[in-house]
């Protein structure tokens, strides 16, 4: 087998600096199959490893991540990593229990997250690439189309008031 | 042995046994499982519970008690519902005011129409991909995740109750999501029910003073409504349609 690093010291003469002549004998090293060249190219791979991870390190400012803003609430119904894969999963299954059989609990309906996710700043979930929804929704190019028909935004507190009050202790209109 | 059923009856006028029979048959009659009553004690149904089939929510318009000119019900309803309130061919509207004139005699009769939540809704009938349905306490409803907006339903109902959404609509109730390209009608206001309100047009009617939409459980006896509908003449409009119309009027 032909001595790579050998070759190149031939070619660059002495003026090669340091660090091709040590580039040059972990090259020999490689590819003579040497005892210890086990444990050389673990070690190099092992350097060029880390040294990807360095400059990926170096250039995660660049990739793009969806700005969310926070929101009115403090804490959602279910833990973060659950409601990023199975929010869909939840709406959907919430929303036909509320129009077909009237089940209209809060904390997996819609109005319930909008009420929790809506911005400080404009009230909404959707608008700008800071709202909670528009945020993910944009950044992965998923079609949102809940708010054709759905309002983004909270219900007033008055309304919500209103609601609370009108209710009656266990009766209903008879 | 001696255990406690052996030991002798306590000299009280209910014995032990009665006792204990006369619970399980009062257990029994408040809960046959969680959730199932024997007896409906009142309408208020938590929120977590399905509607069910036990009642059926109707109307009943006294045309006697509603004005010429009033368009109270109709404005509640646009206000509720967020609808334009415009009278376009293609602006929807839920609920509408008519006036009837006998040519013979000349007495007229002011009314609304809307939904009539029928038993046996045409609507339902027709629609092909299962939009439109009836749910289990009557309230005839369109899903708008299901419905194509094909309009059929528009076509079968005979009382003109529906509506197509025809441009884009914005600022809508939180309780009311309605957009372009889906039939919609009267909810008979499903979410105020749910509530344990009364649709928005009543409360307009009442708070008019007029009175003249009562709502209610047609299936409880002892309702307001069904009081009146076993005391006075009602009807059903296009009765001979057999389609049990939850919506009845008196006085015409």
């Amino acid at each position: 087998m032909k001595d790579e690093g050998g070759r190149m010291k031939e070619k660059l003469g002495t003026a090669g600096c340091s660090r091709l002549r040590a580039l040059g004998e972990s090259l020999r090293q490689l590819f003579i199959l040497h005892p210890s060249s086990f444990i050389l190219r673990a070690v190099l791979i092992a350097t060029a490893m880390c040294a990807g991870m360095l400059s990926s390190a170096v250039h995660a400012d660049r990739v793009p991540k969806p700005v969310v803003e926070a929101g009115q609430g403090e804490k959602c119904v279910e833990n973060t990593e659950f409601m990023r894969r199975n929010h869909m999963e939840l709406l959907k299954h919430q929303r036909d229990e509320t129009l077909h059989k009237g089940i209209r609990t809060r904390s997996h309906s819609l109005n319930g997250c909008i009420e929790c996710h809506a911005s400080r700043k404009n009230n909404s979930v959707v608008g700008n690439d800071q709202n909670f929804c528009q945020s993910c929704h944009s950044y992965v190019a998923a079609k949102l189309d809940c708010f054709e028909c759905h309002s983004s935004k909270p219900k007033p507190q008055a309304q919500k008031q209103a609601d609370a009050a009108q209710r009656p202790a266990g009766q209903g209109a008879k | 042995m001696t255990g406690p059923e052996h030991t002798p009856a306590p000299p009280e006028t209910m014995s032990r046994r009665q006792f204990i029979g006369w619970g399980a048959a009062a257990v029994a009659g408040i809960a046959i499982a969680p959730g199932v009553t024997l007896f409906d004690l009142a309408h208020g149904r938590p929120v977590g519970q399905a509607a069910s089939n036990k009642v059926r929510w109707g109307m009943l318009i006294d045309t006697n008690q509603c004005r010429a000119g009033c368009n109270d019900c109709v404005t509640a309803c646009n206000t509720e519902n967020h609808l334009s309130g415009g009278l376009r061919e293609t602006d929807s509207q839920w609920i509408r005011k008519i006036e009837l004139k006998d040519l013979r005699s000349g007495k007229t009769h002011s009314l609304p129409m809307m939904c009539q939540h029928c038993e046996h809704p045409p609507c339902v009938d027709v629609c092909p991909t299962g939009a439109s349905f009836k749910r289990a306490d009557g309230i005839v409803l369109v899903d708008r995740h299901i419905c194509i907006g094909c309009r059929y339903c528009m076509m079968a109902c005979p009382y003109k109750a529906r509506s197509f959404v025809h441009e884009e609509v914005t600022g809508q109730n939180p309780d009311v999501p309605r957009g372009k390209g889906c039939v919609e009608s009267c909810t008979l206001c499903v979410h105020r029910i749910d509530r344990d309100q009364k649709p928005a047009c009543v409360e307009a009617c009442a708070a008019a003073g007029h009175n003249a939409i009562i709502f209610g459980d047609l299936n409880d006896p002892q309702s307001e409504i069904s009081k009146r509908i076993a005391t006075y003449a009602t009807t059903q409009v296009r009765a001979d349609l057999a389609l049990n119309t939850a919506v009845r009027y008196q006085g015409i």
